[in-house]
């Protein structure tokens, strides 16, 4: 023991006591993403979105149910009209999961009780895709639902599983990109904002500078999507379109993901 | 126990903690005293591994922080009581920190009861909570994991003196039964009410440290006591030629030795005396001239507190 004042305390107490901390198992994984999921739903602004992720997706496929020809009344097209709104929806959610703990200074407690940084990181990663695929399912019960009492005759054929799936990834990619910008700006009106606007202002930048157009498949995210709004029944994607899925999702995905991901885990937490 | 072990922490050239060095003893509460901005947030950050430190390191029982597995269930923090979300209840607050932590939600309802915080409070919301209410949930929140030290950033803040009271009782027996308890507050009388041992810090460096009788004895140049007698001028002359100092303070004297030496003197001399009791201005002069020392010679700025105590003591 080193006191570098005079009057040192008397140490007459206990000496040095380690404390025994081998009986104590970590905190499990599973137990951080219940806790993450948790708190999505157990404050009204959480509870809130997610009560109008299901009410929206439900209306959006009630509005389509009344103003569609009774033949376009199937499964695929009550999907693909739920997907708009879920597609702006979610990724709030994952922003929220992330900058509410910054706005309300929770992540001050939450470090506390789980110093490893990343692994909390993660837990509200897997808790932002449980939402995203619960949410999917939800559409999927819905636009059976609606199908099943109203729909056209033979309203689930051509049902392509593949091009779900497909969906479903780019929903999934597109909660990652609302978290990854929730960790890198810890703010929750700069995220959204960033998560809307800078994706259009780019389409617009891509496509009004002439120099720029060639590059916006590879670089601009809406460009690459594209396509996939595209697919018919049966088509593929090329292997050029998959290239730049990729090095648009690097870009816009991936890379603020990391960034984000390295300032949280060196944040002071005041 | 706790071990800080020349912690220091620079934000480029600022220095907000200085080669900080203590150690808190199971068993006993130690209170962490200084001015707003001193250190003392900084220091229980790094504690915790919020903040990450420049040098130095902090040891919990012999472990770093981020060592300890479920760490809630060995240290109890609370840094700051309105670091909760403003919008959930009192009660799932602490529920989530009791999932966090693997125990059993009847852990919530008897930290609910232990800082009498009813039913009714605990369904409300943390907007519409006092900070004393505030308070008493951290201090709920630090206690659920059942720890062997706490961590409590000025925890009486808030609290009304019964608040006081029933912190004190608290960690006292709390200590009582083996347990290490770091408190800090920039109020002096909080700490002497509640803390066995005190370490003093003023810009970022302790000027002290001790149990409230180590520090008020000091090493004597502190005692000071104030005397008055039918013959003032004959004491002063008794108390001048044992080698004391003497100054006129209101109707009597201030003398720079302590009550029972200026008693002794009195009687030798003769002289009757109607009014004899400690000068000592009290830990709080200790503490403001001690980190005004710190602050003049750190810095140039103008002094917030007032230097040395008029007729002190040379």
């Amino acid at each position: 023991m080193s006191t570098p004042t005079p009057s040192a305390p008397s140490t007459g107490y206990a000496p040095v006591r380690p404390l025994d901390v081998t009986g104590t198992a970590p905190i499990p994984f599973a137990r951080l993403v219940s806790v993450e999921l948790r708190k999505m739903w157990d404050t009204r602004a959480g509870l809130w979105l997610l009560g109008s992720i299901v009410v929206v997706t439900a209306a959006f496929m009630l509005i389509f149910f009344f103003v569609a020809d009774s033949s376009d009344r199937v499964f695929d097209n009550f999907i693909a009209f739920a997907a708009t709104p879920q597609g702006f929806l979610l990724p709030v959610l994952g922003i929220l999961l992330v900058t509410q703990e910054w706005g309300q200074r929770t992540a001050m407690v939450t470090f506390a009780l789980e110093p490893s940084r990343a692994k909390v990181v993660s837990a509200k990663v897997v808790a932002a895709l449980v939402f995203g695929a619960a949410a999917f399912v939800a559409a999927l019960l819905l636009a059976a639902v609606f199908t099943a009492v109203g729909g056209a005759s033979g309203g689930f054929e051509g049902v392509d599983a593949w091009l779900f799936g497909l969906f479903f990834l780019l929903q999934l990619l597109t909660i990652i990109q609302g978290l990854a910008y929730g960790l890198l700006l810890l703010n929750s009106p700069a995220a959204i904002v960033t998560f809307f606007v800078a994706p259009i202002a780019s389409s617009i930048i891509f496509n009004v500078v002439p120099a720029l157009r060639d590059a916006a498949p590879w670089l601009d995210l809406g460009t690459a999507q594209q396509p996939l709004f595209e697919l018919g029944g049966g088509d593929s994607l090329t292997g050029e379109q998959w290239a730049q899925l990729g090095t648009t999702t690097l870009v816009w995905i991936l890379i603020p993901f990391a960034l984000g991901l390295v300032r949280v885990l060196r944040a002071e937490l005041k | 126990m706790i071990t800080v072990e020349g912690l220091t922490k620079t934000y480029g050239a600022y220095t907000a903690v200085d080669d900080v060095s203590f150690v808190a003893q199971p068993g006993r509460v130690t209170g962490f005293l200084g001015p707003n901005g001193a250190g003392k947030t900084t220091t229980m950050r790094i504690m915790v591994g919020l903040t990450p430190a420049s040098r130095g390191r902090v040891t919990i029982g012999g472990h770093p922080y981020r060592e300890i597995p479920n760490p809630g269930r060995h240290v109890g923090v609370l840094l700051d009581a309105s670091a909760q979300h403003a919008g959930r209840t009192g009660r799932e607050i602490l529920a989530l920190g009791a999932r966090t932590m693997g125990l059993p939600s009847s852990r919530v309802d008897e930290m609910l009861a232990l800082v009498s915080l009813t039913d009714d409070e605990a369904k409300r919301r943390l907007k519409n909570y006092s900070l004393g209410m505030k308070q008493r949930l951290g201090i709920a929140h630090a206690l659920l994991g059942d720890p062997s030290v706490l961590i409590l950033d000025e925890p009486a803040n808030g609290l009304d003196p019964a608040g006081i009271r029933w912190m004190r009782t608290l960690l006292k027996g709390y200590a009582d039964r083996g347990g290490t308890v770091l408190l800090s507050s920039h109020l002096l009388h909080e700490v002497e009410m509640i803390a066995d041992e005190m370490i003093l810090i003023g810009r970022g460096r302790i000027v002290a440290q001790g149990d409230k009788k180590t520090l008020l004895s000091g090493d004597g140049a502190n005692a000071s006591s104030l005397v008055t007698a039918l013959d003032n001028d004959a004491l002063a002359r008794a108390l001048t030629a044992a080698g004391h100092t003497v100054e006129k303070a209101g109707e009597g004297l201030r003398v720079g030795t302590d009550t029972t030496t200026a008693g002794r003197t009195a009687l030798q001399a003769g002289v009757v005396l109607t009014d004899l009791r400690s000068g000592s201005a009290g830990l709080e002069d200790l503490f403001l001239s001690l980190t005004a020392d710190t602050q003049r010679e750190g810095h140039a700025g103008p002094a917030t507190v007032p230097a040395t105590q008029p007729g002190g003591t040379a």
